[in-house]
């Protein structure tokens, strides 16, 4: 009998806090914001998985702190290398990380800001291969033309500073440093948001291309709804900082349970001047410093009740594959 | 040009087979045309027309959408009507007139940099909304402060008049308690807040133009859809005419009554936003419209349009869009002049040699 394939990643229970310091001299710690609380999610590889948000539900926290860009308050990330072996991602040591890096690589959003501008392009893609040691000399050029092929751009470009190429194609630039490493996850934080329509099409199709040749596995971080449709199997909401539901894709947008997602899906805008949207949306995004008791989302849910304003909601599943944090999921 | 006042595509005149389009509409339902505007840039590399002859005629009391792609001209067309390119460029042509509801007209175009008319008109007959609602409010005075300020320069009135102006303005634009909020500075207000703002400062004249430059580009999604809400409501409360520049297709989709579509300083195609949004005729539209994930489609290959947008100082000859375009035809598309805009029908114009091959595509 075939084993079930494992998960590449567990999350359990991943928390990310920070403190707030009072002003003046004796800086005391008055307060926390959570930005990412209490997270868990399984990755299966080859999968893509969609984190969704508006601005400051602790999206982008979720993936730095996975990827240990940032330090865990606390919590587990279960990485499987590829002999087969686990290891808590969140416990180990900056130098006993250092190994596992070229295996988990992230994708930025400003395509203007990552690329160092005193680089050649060359020199941005070879870098994790110099700090890694993996290859040098003749062996160097040719995986860094390889890789560059590969992202659709030209060996010739190598010699170019990233000024002289267009948003896309510095994107591009940053995908083939990213994957150079031939790393097993990546983590995109909003990598096609800064990009206009058409040349967006194309870095999404460039990334669901190089995910089947090289089996990669994304956690795809990004505020448009439509392009993570487009591109995740799976997806995760989250408010102020939780997971608030969890689903296939398809399911969440033909049946959203939790009440902050059926919002949040009535708020896109269609091209379509037929298809309606809904413009009456109450109240605005919770602040992660200051958050209610109980549910973050009660103060604009309209199915609220007493136990939502006291005790916040666990991530459960409610129906097969599908998990909400709501007391009253619209099932 | 004869009979110029008719024509809602004055460009297109004698340029298409068929007749010029029969106005249905009265041209004092014009509250702007712009025609055959030139936009320039001194840079060093050499003159970059930003701008390259843009006409189009926007309705009183309708939300017009200016779509494009970054670098297509859209925000210069916009800044162009207010005035408010600065050196190193300049107006090198063209007209944008003006119909007041009082009947007057002008050529803001023509005004004097410098004269009291184009001050009066701009912050009061016409106003606008800016993209950052953080950079486009002064975080050094506060919020009453600022939306006096355009009271206090148009209106005459005292300062506790304006202020009470203000006050109703910011709870029309959803402010809740805004005889608190007044007296607060833009950092303590959310995004959604300040772009409401920014919002009441271009109302607060009640003008009859209002430019929106990416209004809801920095907001999120719920906040997107509040404002959106509010501006729709403000239009047809107010009877503003709304130009809204935007290179999201869904905002246009849900808010625009008409559309032009930019290409390289140039509007590629213009008309109603069904008919655009469902048929549309130029090969760079369809493309457009086909690149969007949408929310309605399963998980497959997006058609994307090949290639980069060219620079403004290496426009292709020929139609600036054939290296990109699947209908372009050797011999035709890449030579001579741009294809001049040619009329669908009396509303829809295409700059399309070959928009009858298009024609359908969508469906």
């Amino acid at each position: 009998m075939i084993a079930a394939p494992e998960p590449l990643l567990k999350v359990r229970g991943l928390c990310k806090h920070f403190p707030v310091m009072s002003k003046g001299i004796r800086r005391r710690q008055i307060g926390v914001v959570k930005a990412c609380d209490e997270i868990n999610f399984d990755l299966m590889p080859g999968e893509t998985l969609g984190l969704v948000g508006e601005s400051g539900c602790g999206k982008t926290t979720t993936g730095r702190t996975i990827l240990r860009a940032l330090a865990p308050t606390a919590g587990e990330v279960l990485f499987k290398l590829p002999n087969g072996n686990s290891v808590d991602l969140a416990t180990l040591s900056e130098a006993q990380l250092r190994p596992l890096r070229p295996h988990m690589q992230m994708v930025f959003q400003d395509p203007y800001a990552s690329l160092n501008p005193r680089m050649t392009v060359r020199d941005i893609v070879a870098e994790p291969l110099v700090i890694h040691k993996m290859a040098k000399g003749s062996e160097l050029d040719d995986r860094v033309s390889d890789m560059l092929k590969r992202v659709g751009l030209k060996p010739e470009h190598r010699t170019r500073y990233p000024h002289a190429f267009s948003g896309g194609q510095r994107q591009r630039v940053g995908i083939a440093r990213a994957l150079i490493m031939r790393p097993k996850l990546v983590v995109c934080d909003e990598a096609v948001s800064a990009l206009d329509v058409s040349v967006q099409a194309q870095v999404i199709n460039l990334l669901q291309d190089l995910q089947q040749e090289l089996g990669l596995t994304y956690i795809f971080i990004a505020h448009d709804l439509s392009v993570v449709k487009h591109i995740c199997d799976r997806i995760a909401v989250m408010y102020a900082g939780r997971i608030v539901e969890l689903a296939q894709t398809q399911a969440l947008f033909d049946k959203p349970v939790h009440h902050y997602t059926k919002m949040l899906l009535s708020a896109v805008p269609n091209p379509d001047p037929d298809v309606p949207m809904n413009m009456e949306i109450r109240g605005e995004v919770a602040d992660p410093g200051n958050l209610p008791p109980g549910c973050a989302f009660s103060p604009r849910c309209a199915a609220c009740t007493d136990a939502c304003r006291k005790i916040v909601p666990q991530l459960e599943e409610k129906s097969p594959a599908r998990f909400a944090a709501c007391y009253h999921p619209d099932l | 040009m004869k009979n110029e006042n008719d024509n809602l595509y004055p460009h297109s005149e004698g340029s298409s087979s068929r007749p010029p389009p029969s106005s249905r509409v009265p041209p004092q339902d014009h509250v702007l045309d712009v025609r055959d505007l030139k936009v320039e840039f001194k840079t060093e590399e050499g003159i970059l027309r930003a701008v390259d002859g843009v006409s189009f005629a926007m309705r009183r009391g309708r939300i017009m959408a200016l779509v494009g792609e970054s670098g297509c001209g859209k925000s210069v067309t916009s800044y162009s009507i207010l005035r408010l390119i600065q050196q190193p460029g300049r107006i090198a042509g063209g007209q944008i007139l003006f119909r007041s509801k009082d009947g007057s007209s002008v050529d803001i175009a023509a005004l004097d940099e410098k004269s009291e008319q184009l001050f009066h008109l701009r912050g009061g007959k016409l106003s606008m909304i800016f993209q950052e609602p953080m950079t486009a409010l002064s975080p050094v005075h506060t919020v009453g402060n600022q939306v006096c300020e355009a009271i206090l320069l148009h209106q005459k009135m005292t300062k506790q008049e304006a202020r009470a102006k203000a006050i109703a303005m910011l709870g029309k634009v959803g402010i809740p308690a805004p005889e608190r909020r007044i007296d607060q500075y833009p950092f303590e207000l959310s995004g959604g807040m300040r772009q409401r703002v920014v919002i009441a400062m271009a109302l607060v004249c009640n003008p009859e133009v209002l430019i929106a430059d990416e209004p809801t580009t920095a907001l999120d999604v719920t906040i997107q859809a509040q404002v959106m809400g509010l501006i729709k409501d403000l239009q047809q409360e107010l009877g503003t005419s709304t130009l809204l520049i935007t290179h999201d297709l869904g905002v246009v989709g849900q808010l625009a009554d008409d559309i032009a579509v930019m290409y390289l300083g140039r509007i590629v195609e213009q008309g109603p936003v069904r008919e655009i949004m469902k048929n549309p005729r130029h090969p760079y539209t369809l493309g457009l419209l086909k690149s969007l994930p949408s929310l309605a489609m399963n998980k497959a290959r997006l058609p994307s349009i090949d290639g980069t947008v060219p620079s403004l100082n290496a426009i292709p000859p020929g139609c600036p869009f054939h290296p990109r375009c699947p209908y372009a035809k050797e011999g035709l598309c890449n030579v001579g002049a741009p294809p001049p805009v040619e009329s669908i029908n009396d509303r829809h114009a295409v700059a399309c040699l070959r928009w009858r091959e298009v024609e359908g595509a969508a469906k």
